[in-house]
């Protein structure tokens, strides 16, 4: 369905920072402790307490910022924004104003579907402390709040994209992209179930009318718990600014700006009161904090503490070993260890394409069904390397090789004592019957031997069978062996 | 250049001051005078003097991303005018209109 609008989207990100403290005192950031026993009088706000930044935070912020292909500033501060709400003790949060630490990046998203790549601009990147936690009795209306201040002073950072996204599903993309992003450079967890990743978007339409294009005015979108989530409330967003342009007429600049919240049972948006006048936030340089200057040195080490990045990781995959962009996409979403596997099993295995299906296929499946990760894989990628080498070398046919691997996995066994007593190709029933009916013939004194009740003679038999071939399943040889002369009488 | 009352009246709304009628006026008048003050000084030829960021010469103050011990939570909370033994407890905060 053509609509008559291009949907324009520009999105806030809010990435709690992997650091052991917060970012202006010693109180830990871990997740789901009891509520309000990691803080101190700093990061709630007591008189008199300075804050002191966490080198590790502001390392953090910059190496993000880098990755993000922002431009550095050497000379950065911090300002406070005035507000007034419970979760914010201080009654301001201290973040960046006019001085934030980068600006004027990009992040590069392809579109797995169809290859082509988009550049996302990103406007800044600055480094802030989080607030704390509300919570309301939902049932009880005019119960009271709770306020939980462990996250107070958890750090941040805020990543702000230009309005370059053009549709909710390029919105994911681009989510998907950035968290694979911080992933690789352990960053954060972006576990957005723990709040490490929270995203508000700003939408609007611009709607082709006979009198010319025109901007419906821009609505935020809060409360999305998942990337799903940004998705389905872009796209009901998008629907409704449409049926309201059309019913109103409101172009951009005629209303104030509104603040929706996605709510996920109903999955619509609903109007959010706002914090009044919330855009006067009175911002000014904290006193209680000193400017960070940031030498040409100490960003080269952080520069090269950024490691090999998803996208790059992506293309240098695909040329080296000859895998397709959807193969590089699923690999790398993987993570870096398991892109490290993959690469191992591809060298000892001399097939790229064939590593890169057993990854997806074979190895996905036993990490699914095991609930482990690559690391806790119990095959080494040489182990397995030289299971495939065999494939190419055509000593094995895949269904044998499976058959392998899942022994593997089994008994410890090596490759090579697997396929000796496996053998490389599977017999069906009819060839390991004709060949248990000749050693009968040929043997009626074992026969005799095992009807007599020396089961164990049948042992010889299972050993002619496998001079005769070698992938004769010694099992099958001697159940059937044992059926056809109890069948005899 | 002065600040008018309704300025003064919307400033002590964000600041969440509770002024009256008397107090607004004398704020309006006494933020005036400061203001000009701010006048006589931007007369200041500055063209040639960098921005200030901070009045101290220090920059670059950092601490290790090292643990230290938490208040423990009676302490905290015993400042707060009503809890309930785990949590602040503050009238509703309402998201949604
Ligand atoms: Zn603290």
């Amino acid at each position: 369905m053509n609509q008559p609008y291009e949907i324009v989207i520009g999105l806030e990100v809010h990435v709690q920072l992997l650091t052991e403290s917060k970012l202006f005192c010693g109180c830990s950031t871990k997740f789901g402790a009891p509520p309000n026993t990691q803080t101190c009088p700093v990061c709630i706000g007591m008189p008199g307490v300075l804050p002191v930044m966490n080198r590790k935070a502001f390392e953090l912020a910059l190496k993000t910022a880098l990755a993000l292909n922002c431009e550095i500033a050497r000379f950065t501060k911090w300002d406070r924004k005035n507000y007034y709400y419970p979760d914010l003790p201080k009654g301001y949060q201290i973040s960046q104003y006019d001085l934030p630490l980068s600006r004027n990046g990009y992040l590069e998203i392809r579109d797995p579907s169809t290859g082509s790549c988009r550049r996302v601009r990103i406007i800044r990147v600055h480094l802030e402390e989080d607030a704390g936690k509300s919570m309301h009795d939902e049932v009880a209306g005019k119960a009271d709040s709770r306020i939980d201040l462990n996250r107070a002073g958890t750090p941040l950072l805020e990543i702000v994209t230009r309005p370059d996204i053009r549709s909710p599903a390029e919105a994911k993309l681009f989510l998907t992209e950035l968290k694979l992003l911080l992933n690789y450079l352990e960053v954060s967890d972006c576990n957005m179930q723990e709040g490490s990743l929270r995203v508000d978007a700003n939408i609007n339409l611009h709607v082709t009318t006979p009198e010319g294009v025109v901007p419906t005015p821009i609505v935020e979108v809060k409360n999305m718990n998942s990337f799903r989530a940004v998705e389905r409330a872009l796209s009901y967003e998008a629907a409704r600014q449409y049926a309201e342009f059309l019913e109103t007429g409101k172009r951009l600049g005629e209303v104030p700006k509104q603040t929706r919240g996605w709510d996920e049972d109903a999955q619509i948006t609903r109007e959010q009161r706002t914090k009044e006048e919330s855009s006067d936030y009175r911002y000014f340089p904290d006193p209680d904090l000193v400017p960070v200057i940031t030498s040409e040195a100490e960003l080269q080490a952080i520069r090269t503490s950024v490691g090999e990045l998803p996208a790059a990781l992506r293309s240098r995959l695909e040329s080296t070993w000859g895998i397709t962009a959807y193969d590089s996409e699923v690999l790398v979403h993987q993570g870096r260890a398991f892109v490290d596997y993959f690469e191992q099993l591809a060298r000892v295995c001399g097939d790229g394409k064939l590593a890169a299906n057993w990854m997806q296929q074979d190895i996905a499946r036993v990490l699914n069904d095991q609930e482990i990760t690559i690391e806790q894989f119990r095959l080494s990628a040489d182990q397995l390397g030289e299971l495939l080498r065999m494939i190419p070398e055509r000593r094995l046919d895949t269904r044998r090789a499976r058959e392998v691997f899942n022994k593997m996995l089994e008994t410890r066994q090596t490759t090579a004592e697997l396929v000796a007593q496996m053998g490389s190709v599977e017999l069906d029933d009819r060839q390991i019957e004709d060949i248990c009916r000749r050693l009968l013939a040929e043997n009626p004194k074992t026969v005799s031997d095992i009807k007599s009740g020396k089961i164990k003679a049948v042992g010889g038999l299972v050993g002619q069978a496998k001079k005769i071939n070698p992938n004769v399943d010694p099992a099958r040889v001697r159940e059937l062996c044992l059926r056809l002369i109890e069948e005899m009488d | 250049m002065g600040i008018s009352v309704e300025e003064v009246r919307k400033v002590a709304m964000l600041a969440r001051l509770l002024l009256d009628d008397e107090e607004l006026q004398a704020m309006s008048e006494q933020l005036t005078k400061i203001l000009d003050y701010m006048e006589l000084l931007r007369r200041v030829e500055t063209s040639n003097v960098e921005p200030l960021a901070h009045p101290l010469e220090l920059v670059s103050v950092f601490r290790p991303d090292q643990l230290a011990a938490s208040l423990p939570r009676e302490q905290a909370l015993a400042c707060a005018p009503r809890h309930d033994g785990q949590c602040y407890l503050v009238p509703a905060v309402l998201g949604e209109l």
